[in-house]
Order: structure tokens, then sequence, then C-alpha cells
């Protein structure tokens, strides 16, 4: 079964623009955290699909991919921190009530 | 003889320095202050006696005989090319004059502790006396005519002091200013006088060892024309005899001199009879070679004719006088008047023979008259006085050998000067003679009345039977209070009879008759020739003896003691209200003398009023014109400014200034939106940025 790249690319991109309608619209911090977790895996599936149609010749896109993993899973880990700290202070987690640096 | 000189300035020094550790004492610090005072005149005095002893050789044979004087200046500071210089001097004139000034001070230094006992500012009053002393000593020795100024002034100011001694007597303040403006009037002639000589000869030293000095060129002096008609020496002769006038109390300068009276006696005594109105007699004799220079000038008649004038003029007050010490002090401005008279007339002996005796015998009568008020518990007022005679036997002979002395009566020392100012001046001008001759005569006559008022007839003042015993002691007690209201005419009944003085009041009275008695051998003619001519002036040519002046003089000596008699002796008078016998015969004559030729109401309505009048008009002129042009100006710029401040400051500038603060503020404003603080907008900032990138990648 061939599986043309387009389909992948396709694939990668609705991903993303999931992850943005989320990361875009959501109110809650949380959400908006895993919204852009996915556009961060839209992202990775890019590099590997690339690298599986031998667009690249060395083993690069394995080795980002799997850098780019464990980043955002320390991302994920300060960003959930973050939103833990805030919490704590403002007693909610809505995006909209995080306004102290209005100019 | 060239060290003597040099040691010239330590005659000042003494008293100088007294006087600046009198200033440090306390008040309580009397005793001490009174003997330093005195101690530091005894130095100079000793120290004037030694240059005078040292001057006999000069100008005739013997060690020095070639010396006229020796002289010493120094440079005192450098300006530029110019420098300017003091020094000292030693010649007989000096000499002289300094061991008298010395003398008399340090006597009348004694009798003043007596005098002043009871004062509470007891060392203000002899830290003053010791300026005094100083400054007038300084004038002597002075070989300069800056350093003679200064000191001039310094004496002027010294007699301000003592003469508001009590300055909280109104009377008192007012003598003090009239003294110091009078002699200030004076003043402006003399240092005029100083600037013209200075401008002419390039030098204030009175004399150069290179002969430059300014005295030295006097006879260059009178061969350049000056002004009013006058030559340059004469000018400047004249300027110099205006200070002297002032100083001297000369008509019409005169008035100050009886007015001084309202200081303590010692000083009326000290400045305003012996030493310090003798400074312009003095200073005349100093500058003698420049009145001389040129002998057609009009400088010489004029100063003998103010002389001759003020004599008589000062003589016919003194007859009207009740205060026992304005009859001296209008005596002191007549027997000015006759120095002046004598050094007018041509003759620098004469005039300073005459400063010399008369400083001795008037500092007696003055002294006499201190302890006359004292011993009378305050009282001036001659009417109120009278018998003293038994109460103060040592004041009373003292004080008529003074009087004999003033009178010209020989042999005491007032007739041999006396007759010589007459002498040269019958040479020089008759007439000035004859009114010097009454001027002689009135002398006799107002001494004689003084002295018939105070010392004979009954004791008017009190009733000396109601305490016959213990009078001393009361006296004393009654002296504790602070007496310095009890001055200045009031009338002050005591009830206390006048009682003798202590002795360190008599025994200066004492010692000056010594001189009043026998002082006058010094210039008599019939010793072997005139010594004091021989020695001040030896040079100058001796008028020829005359037995017609000589007797006459005599006879109206003797005339107005004996007419004094007639008037006063005989019936003295038994009340102190009763009228003077001579105000009941002349009641018009009596009043105008009283009221001094009403010179003082006559510069009230001229001068003073004239002043004043000048004065309200310039405030005038000042208020409207003045002020007026600084109130419009001030107006103008107000207005001005007003006009900047709304039309350009408030508009323009603050105006811009604030329009663009607010544009950027709202700019501000406008943009501080974007920034809203909330992440997810930022997102959709940057996701629509990407959206529009790839917008452009695609269709573009």
């Amino acid at each position: 079964m061939n599986v043309p790249l387009s389909n992948y690319l396709m694939l990668s991109a609705f991903l993303f623009a999931i992850g943005l309608c989320g990361a875009l619209s959501r109110k809650n911090a949380i959400i908006v955290l895993m919204g852009i977790e996915i556009m961060f895996n839209a992202g990775i599936l890019n590099l590997i699909a690339f690298w599986h149609y031998k667009l690249f010749v060395a083993p690069t896109a394995q080795m980002f991919a799997i850098f780019a993993i464990s980043i955002a899973a320390a991302e994920s880990a300060v960003g959930l921190a973050l939103v833990i700290a805030v919490y704590r202070h403002y007693k909610s987690v809505d995006m909209d009530e995080m306004k102290s640096l209005q100019g | 003889m060239s060290e003597l000189v040099r040691q010239q300035w330590l005659i000042p020094l003494f008293p100088l320095a007294a006087a600046a550790i009198q200033s440090l004492l306390k008040r309580p610090a009397r005793k001490l202050s009174a003997t330093i005072c005195i101690g530091a005149m005894g130095i100079s005095c000793v120290l004037t006696l030694r240059a005078l002893f040292a001057t006999f050789g000069f100008g005739r044979g013997g060690e020095h005989y070639e010396v006229e004087r020796v002289i010493w200046n120094f440079t005192w500071f450098s300006f530029g090319n110019t420098s300017l210089s003091l020094g000292f001097i030693l010649d007989p004139l000096t000499a002289g004059m300094a061991a008298m000034v010395a003398f008399v001070s340090f006597w009348i230094f004694v009798n003043a502790t007596g005098y002043m006992s009871s004062d509470e500012n007891f060392t203000r009053f002899f830290c003053f006396l010791s300026l005094f002393g100083a400054s007038m000593l300084g004038l002597v020795v002075s070989n300069n005519l800056l350093l003679l100024f200064m000191c001039w002034e310094l004496v002027g100011l010294c007699s301000y002091l003592l003469i508001g001694f009590w300055y909280f007597k109104p009377s008192a303040a007012a003598a003090m200013k009239k003294a110091f403006i009078t002699t200030r009037v004076g003043d402006i002639g003399f240092f005029l006088g100083i600037l013209l000589l200075y401008w002419q000869s390039g030098t204030l030293s009175l004399y150069t060892p290179e002969g430059t000095g300014a005295l030295q060129q006097a006879g260059k002096l009178a061969t350049l024309t000056g002004w009013w008609g006058l030559s340059m020496a004469g000018t400047i002769a004249f300027l110099l005899f205006i200070g002297a006038m002032g100083k001297s109390a000369q008509f019409p300068l005169h008035v100050w001199l009886p007015d001084a009276m309202e200081g303590p006696t010692p000083v009326s005594a000290l400045i305003h009879a012996a030493t310090m109105v003798a400074a312009g007699v003095f200073m005349v004799g100093r500058m003698y070679p420049l009145f001389t220079a040129q002998s057609h000038d009009w400088v010489m008649t004029f100063v003998m004719w103010i002389g001759c004038f003020t004599a008589v003029f000062s003589a016919t007050i003194a007859v009207a006088q009740f205060d026992i010490k304005r009859v001296l002090a209008y005596s002191t401005c007549s027997q000015l008047g006759y120095m002046v008279m004598g050094l007018g007339a041509g003759s620098l002996v004469a005039g300073q023979f005459h400063l010399l005796t008369h400083a001795f015998f008037k500092a007696l009568l003055f002294l006499g008259s201190g302890c006359v008020i004292i011993g009378t518990h305050h009282e001036q007022d001659m009417r109120k006085m009278g018998g003293l005679r038994k109460y103060m036997p040592i004041t009373f002979w003292c004080y008529l050998i003074g009087t004999l002395a003033l009178c010209g009566i020989p042999p005491f020392a007032g007739f041999f000067s006396k007759d010589e100012i007459l002498l040269a001046t019958y040479y020089r001008s008759p007439w000035a003679w004859g009114l010097g001759t009454f001027a002689a005569f009135l002398t006799a006559f107002y001494m004689t009345r003084q002295i018939f008022l105070v010392f004979f007839g009954p004791w008017r003042g009190g009733r000396p039977e109601a305490h016959p015993h213990s009078q001393l002691a009361e006296a004393h007690g009654e002296l504790d209070v602070p007496h310095g209201e009890a001055h200045g005419g009031e009338v002050h009944l005591h009830a206390h009879a006048p009682h003798e003085i202590p002795w360190n009041m008599w025994l200066p009275l004492v010692v000056l008759s010594a001189f009043a008695l026998f002082m006058g051998w010094l210039g008599t003619p019939w010793l072997g020739g005139n010594l004091f001519h021989h020695y001040l002036a030896p040079e100058e040519a001796v008028p020829q003896h005359s037995d017609f002046v000589l007797w006459l003089s005599i006879g109206v000596g003797l005339f107005g003691i004996v007419l004094g008699w007639l008037v006063y002796g005989r019936k003295p008078l038994q009340n102190a209200l009763d009228d003077d016998p001579l105000a009941l015969t002349t009641p018009v004559m009596f009043t105008v003398l009283n009221r001094k030729w009403y010179i003082d109401e006559l510069y009230e309505v001229t001068i003073i009023h004239f002043t004043t009048a000048g004065a309200t008009f310039f405030r005038l002129v000042d208020k409207l014109l003045v002020d007026g042009c600084l109130h419009a100006i001030a107006w103008i710029a107000w207005g001005l400014s007003q006009l900047f401040r709304w039309g350009g400051d408030e508009l323009v500038i603050n105006g811009g200034f604030d329009a663009s603060c607010e544009s950027v503020r709202l700019g501000g404003k406008v943009l501080a939106k974007l920034q809203s603080g909330r992440v997810q907008d930022y997102f959709r900032v940057l996701s629509l940025g990407f959206a529009i990138l790839l917008l452009i990648y695609f269709f573009a």
C-alpha cells in the first residue's frame, strides 16, 4: 500500500489546525496547553514523514523528533506547574483573568 | 640725637597701649585702670622731658649748634611707584608742646581720679582719656601731615566721646554731635589743604633730610599762583587755617566749645582748654613756613583779624555767663583768639608761648572749677555759690593765681605771653592791638566777676549752719549716688555746706599753680634775653620793646579788676535769685551777651534752617521725581511681564508644551490597548501574522 506523502502532511496540517483552534479559543489554561501539545505533535509528525520518504539522508529527523518529544514533555511539565501556580494565586485557570501585564 | 628721634614714637605708644588694656578691664577695676592710665602718661611725660632737654642745644651754640631739627621718616606702604611715608620729628616746637601736653595731662588725670570717683563708668572714662593722650602726643610728634591728620581726627573722636560721656543727658548728646559736626566743617578745609599740598609738592612729609619736604618747598610754592589772589603757599595755608579755626574754636566755628562743657570737668580742662583746642594753634605753628612764605598775601592778615575778633567777641560773652564752666569756656575761646592773633601778627614765638602758659593756667582754672563743682555738690551756677573762700581755701588760692595769670598781671605767666602778643600786634596793626587790649580788659573784668561771685560774699547755695558737723562724711555719702543726672544746670539746692576736696584733687592745682606763677619768666626780656624766643625760633626778629604797650596792658588788667571789684565785690549778691548788677544797669546788652550774641539762634535760622529746608526739598524731589520714575519703570516692567506671561509664556510655550504632552499621552493610551496582558491575544495576533505570511507565500 503506497500512501503518498501529501496524506501525512494533510493529517499534520489538520492536527495543527485543531491544536491552534484549541489554543486560541478555549478559556481553560489546561485546554490551551493541550492545544499547544497537539501543534507540537503535528510538527513532529511532519519531521517523521519527511524522513520516511527519504528527503533527509541522515537519521537527523529521528533525533529531532526524540528531542522535540522530550522537550515537549518538559515544557508541558513547566506549563502545568505554572498553571497550578496561577491557580493558587487567582483561584481560577481562566486565561481571560490573567491580564496583570496589561499596558 | 638721631636715636632720640627714632624713639619719638614711644611717646604716644604708652598711652595708646594703656587705652588698649583699659578697654578690656571690667568696671570694678577702678584702681587698676587709673594706675595704668596715670602710669603710662607718666612714662610719656619722662620721655617728653628727655626729648625737651635734648633740644635745648638746638639752633644755637653747643654740641648740636647746626641742628635745627632731627627727623626720621619711614615708608608706611607703597603702591605702584609711589610710596607713602610717615615720620617723626624732634625740634623745639614739638618738644615743648609734647612736654606740656604730657605734663598737664598727667596732672589732670590725677585730678580726674577724684572728680570721677563716684562715676560707675570710671574705667571707660580713663580709657578715653588715655586714648586722647595718645592721639594728642601723636599729633605733636608727627613729621607728616597724613599722620598729623589721623591723630587730629582721633583727637576729635576722643573729644566727641568724652563730651558725650554722660550720653544719657540729651544736652550732652546734642553737644557731642555739635562739636563733632562743627569741627568737621573746619576739617573739610584742612583736608582740601592737605590734598592741595600733596598735589603741589608731591609729598606729605613736612621735612626730609634731602630738603624735599613739603615745608622745605614753601619758597617754591610761594612763587606759584594759587586761587583767590593768593600764591599757592598762601592758598594752602588758608585752607589749613580753616581746619585750625574749627579745632581751635575761632569765630565763626567757635559755637561747639562752650557746649562742650557738658563733658566732665577734667575733660574740659584737658581737651577744651589745655591741649586739644591748642592743636589748631599748634598746627598753624607747625605749618608756619607756608604762612610766612610770601609776605604780601592776605592770609596772615586774615589769621590775625580772625584771632582778634574771636578774642574780643568771646570775652564779651564771658562777661554775662552764669555757669562757672561756660565763663572759662568763652575765656578759652578768647585766649585761643589771642594765640591766633599773635601768629597772624607774625610772631610764632608769641603765639606758641601763650599756648604753653595758657595751657597751664587754664588747666588750673578748669580743675579749680571742677573742685568747686565737687565741693558744692555738683552746682555749676555761680549765683548759687559764694563765700567758698572760707570753705575751700586751697582751691581759692590756686584759683586766684590762675585768675591773675589769665588777667595778665605781672609776674604771673599770662602777663608775659599776652604782652608779647600785644607787642607783636602793635607793630603790625594798631587797630588789632587796640581790640586785643580791650579784650584783655574784659578778661580781667569777667575773671574778677567770677572770683567775687564764687569765692566772696555769703554762701547762697544752701544753709551751712544747719549741719555744722560731719559735713565731709555726709557729702561723700551723697556723692555715692550716681550723679550724672545731677549735672547740667538744673536747680539742686543742697542742704550741705561746701567742703574742701581730697588731696588727689588739690595736688594738681598746687603743681599747676607753681607753673602759672613762674613759667612766664621763661619769656621775659629782663633775664638776659627772651629764653623761650631763643629756644624756639632764634631767627625770628624780636619786636622792639615798647613801654607804652607794656604799661597799658598792665593798666587795663588792673582797671578790669578794679571795675570788677566795684561792680561785684563791694556789694556781693545776697541771694541766688538776685539779678546780676550788670543786668540792672544795662539790661539789653546783658541779655544779648548772655545769649551769646544770638549766634546759635542765627545759625539756627540761617544754616540749620537752610539745610533743613534743603533737605525737605530734596526729600520731596526724591519722593516725587526719583521715586516717581522708579515706580513708573516698575509699572512698565510689571505690565510687560504680564503681557509676556499671558501672551508668550502661558499661550505659546506652556500651551505648546502641554499640547505635545497630551498627544504623546493619547498615543500611549491607544498603543497600551494593544498590550492587553492576555496571552491568547498575543497568540492570535501571532497566528494572524502567520496566516498572512502564508497567504503572501502562496499567492504572490
